[in-house]
């Protein structure tokens, strides 16, 4: 069974969810559109107070640089573009919309009909790159990294596979496991619009094996219809956090290592995209659909219906609790994301993004964090880190301040997994202060960077 | 017999040809060191702090002397030896000491534990710079102090502490170099180096708060909502407001007190003052007068905020340009 070669943990699944199928969340009355919602320069608004907006109105525009514009999901009135609080508890740039009926923009085509390849005729690499940057989709499973700059390599690189993201290595998140066995179909013609846009023949879907139902469903379709969807494979892959990791699926489903930053996938010839945004290419070149709504998890031990919803992005994170049962009497932490990388957040006000892989009802027994103990040296923290790092010498180096120590000892190569902190019995926060070291130190290279051009 | 000899001629004959090597070698690759460098490293409090914006003490002398080689020694301070230390290493190079007036670090955050509510709990890492990078702390206020004693870990000279009763930290005068220290130390960018002023007294704008006055006054009973009163009753021009929080420029500031009790959020705080005389209608003010922390009369208005303004040591400090959040209000 294939998986990557070092380190790794294994939380508890605990996939509450994964029944449930995909439900269709209720409209928002009022909806938040943050213009933060990808890596990068936010998006600048476009409309204002009382303007009428439809779905898949223009409400930001991309901004400059690194961007994606950012679309209306409902139909209403702007009530305002002002400031307000996102999940992390800062004030950002957003649209609000009071939402009124459901009116669609006329060019989205809303049937469910099944649209492949040879309906789509002789499209052209650049069009199936122009419409995906057009609608706004970025990388799903939650880093949020613009989708259509991923499908641009730079010179000198050459695609030699994509690889799609179905691991959902995250415990508790079923979003992307209830997408494949609901929509497998349009999941296959999305892979074959990527493999068309970078001019790639051979794509993999790494799925681990606690899907056993997604990945059977998958690999029958791709046997009864071989002819149609040549060149894709399924790669079922051993249960181990964190599988997810762009470099970590790499490295599990062809062997290849990616080398430490500013090393990027496609060096090694890799592109890795996330499968529910496979689903979003789809919808946005064959149904001329902007990122409008995801799929998103709620779910928690004590929560009463653990529920995967097609929620419109800008609703509340409120509304989807409602409609999961209701807030538990004992829950202690709200997650947006998973258990492992995703953060608290700060409000329930908060609307879903096009990040937002889960909501998390943590217990009050759970959220809470073990007592801190000295380091008992176990290494248990160097066996578990998937990029080979040291994290209680990176965590020692920090409280020291010792900012060349950690940039000797490549703090840049973290990816936050988590596995460190969660891996260590004597509860150290190791990756709270491995991330402030990543950070200091990145900050560190770009002083250097700057300075050695202004030489 | 004859081999002892020849040993002992051998071997002083290698002594004597690597001494003469070595004798060549230190001639020839004789670093000179300015003698004016150590002298004025002698001088300076070899707290080797960084303060001045130099790797250590002896990195401030060498670029004193190079300085004084050009003329003058502007621009160049050691904050913890302050004005005299200067004289001394002007004496040294031959020089005039720039007059420079004495800095104090002061904490422009009054949100205590009673009048900013917590309203999350944070179990990570003990670390403001941890925290920050988390959220926006347990506060519904982004900007005011985390309350995790970075700046009290940076401190060399053991002047700051936090308050376990108000949950901020206190700046002690005597003690503080104003090396800034920790104001480089607070993520939120809240401690500000600031002019001692005139006997110590200062009137400062204690919250570093840039939301709308709505939001602020949500967050925080104390919080700066840019009113712009303040503005309007100095005559001195000495207040601005900027980004939603009023700011006092320290050289401008005459001491008048009058934004003071023009403040409805009691925001402004005065230090080192000598106690009012209570007006009459309004209850005595609480007074503290412990010496070298400033106590200040409580705002006649405000009877909750007496409480924080007599502990008060600390100032608010930070530039009012200095990087918060980025993302603010611009209202398009």
């Amino acid at each position: 069974m294939k998986t990557f070669k070092i380190g790794g943990v294994h939380p508890a699944e605990n996939k509450l969810s994964a029944a449930a199928p995909i439900r269709v969340a209720a409209l928002p009355k009022q909806a938040v559109f943050s213009m933060f919602q990808h890596i990068g320069a936010p998006a600048v608004p476009v409309v204002k107070k009382g303007d009428v907006v439809k779905v898949g109105t223009l409400l930001g525009e991309a901004g400059k640089g690194l961007s994606v514009p950012v679309f209306s999901s409902v139909s209403g009135k702007v009530n305002k573009v002002d400031a307000v609080l996102d999940s992390s508890g800062t004030r950002r740039m957003a649209v609000i919309v009071d939402v009124e009926g459901d009116e669609w923009l006329d060019t989205i085509d809303r049937s469910d009909k099944l649209v492949t390849m040879k309906d789509l005729g002789n499209i052209t690499a650049e069009e199936v790159v122009g419409r995906i940057k057009a609608a706004g989709i970025v990388g799903m499973g939650g880093a949020t990294f613009p989708t259509g700059v991923k499908l641009m390599p730079p010179p000198g690189t050459k695609a030699e596979a994509i690889i799609v993201n179905a691991v959902e290595c995250e415990p508790y998140l079923t979003a992307d496991h209830r997408l494949m066995l609901e929509k497998p179909e349009q999941i296959l013609v999305g892979i074959q619009l990527i493999k068309h846009a970078v001019n790639c023949p051979k794509a993999y879907i790494g799925i681990e094996m606690n899907k056993p139902d997604a990945i059977a469903l998958l690999q029958n379709l791709l046997k009864e219809k071989a002819a149609q969807y040549p060149g894709i494979e399924v790669v079922p892959l051993k249960v181990k956090y964190p599988q997810g990791g762009e470099k970590q699926l790499i490295d599990a489903v062809i062997g290849r290592q990616v080398p430490a930053p500013p090393a990027l996938p496609i060096n090694v010839g890799a592109i890795v995209q996330n499968v529910g945004t496979v689903y979003a290419i789809y919808e946005a070149v064959t149904k001329n659909k902007p990122l409008i709504e995801r799929i998103i998890t709620v779910t928690g031990k004590s929560v009463s219906q653990p529920s995967n919803f097609l929620a419109r992005i800008g609703t509340p994170m409120q509304q989807l609790i409602d409609e999961a049962g209701g807030l538990p009497e004992d829950t202690g932490k709200i997650i947006g994301g998973g258990p492992m990388m995703g953060r608290a957040l700060m409000s329930l006000d908060v609307p879903v993004t096009k990040g937002s892989s889960g909501l998390l009802l943590m217990t009050k027994k759970e959220s809470r964090r073990g007592e801190v103990s000295p380091c008992i040296r176990c290494a248990k923290c160097v066996s578990a880190c998937p990029m080979g790092l040291e994290p209680y010498l990176l965590a020692s180096y920090t409280r020291l301040k010792d900012w060349d120590g950690c940039e000797k000892n490549d703090v840049t190569s973290c990816i936050e997994c988590g596995s460190c902190a969660f891996t260590c019995p004597s509860n150290r926060p190791l990756l709270d202060n491995i991330r402030v070291a990543k950070q200091t130190v990145m900050g560190i290279i770009k002083a250097r960077h700057m300075e050695a051009i202004k030489k | 017999m004859n081999v002892i000899l020849i040993a002992v001629i051998v071997l002083g004959t290698i002594g004597l040809v690597s001494a003469l090597i070595l004798y060549l070698a230190a001639k020839k690759f004789a670093v000179h060191e300015d003698e004016r460098i150590g002298k004025v490293a002698e001088v300076l409090p070899q707290a080797n702090c960084g303060g001045c914006g130099f790797p250590g003490c002896s990195g401030f002398a060498g670029a004193c002397v190079k300085a004084a080689d050009k003329g003058s020694l502007e621009g160049l301070l050691c904050p913890v030896g302050g004005q005299p230390v200067m004289e001394n290493v002007a004496d040294i190079l031959g020089l005039k000491a720039e007059a420079s007036a004495p800095k104090v670090a002061v904490v422009r955050c009054n949100g205590t534990c009673e009048s900013r509510p917590r309203i999350a709990e944070f179990d990570g890492a003990q670390s403001c710079r941890v925290q920050q990078m988390l959220g926006s702390g347990e506060t519904a206020c982004a900007y005011g102090c985390l309350g995790c004693g970075d700046c009290v870990a940076a401190c060399q000279f053991d002047a700051i502490h936090m308050n376990p009763e108000t949950g901020l930290p206190e700046v002690d005068e005597e003690k503080c170099t104003a090396c800034g220290a920790c104001s480089k130390a607070c993520p939120r960018g809240i401690i500000e180096i600031r002019l001692k002023g005139l006997k110590n007294r200062r009137v400062v704008v204690l919250c570093n708060n840039k939301d709308k006055g709505a939001q602020t006054r949500k967050a925080c009973s104390v919080g700066c909502i840019a009113c712009q009163k303040c503005v309007k009753v100095c005559k001195f021009e000495a207040i601005t407001v900027d980004a939603n929080l009023a700011y006092i420029d320290a050289e401008k500031c005459k001491l008048c007190r009058k934004c003071e009790d023009e403040c409805p959020q009691n925001a402004i705080h005065a230090f080192n003052f000598p106690p009012r005389k209570p007006k009459p209608e309004a209850a005595p003010a609480v007074e503290k007068p412990t010496a070298p922390t400033a106590a200040k009369p409580a705002a006649p208005t405000v009877p909750t905020a007496e409480k924080p303004a007599s502990k008060e040591t600390t100032v608010p400090v930070g530039s009012p340009k200095g990087n918060v959040e980025p993302a603010k209000e611009q209202e398009s």
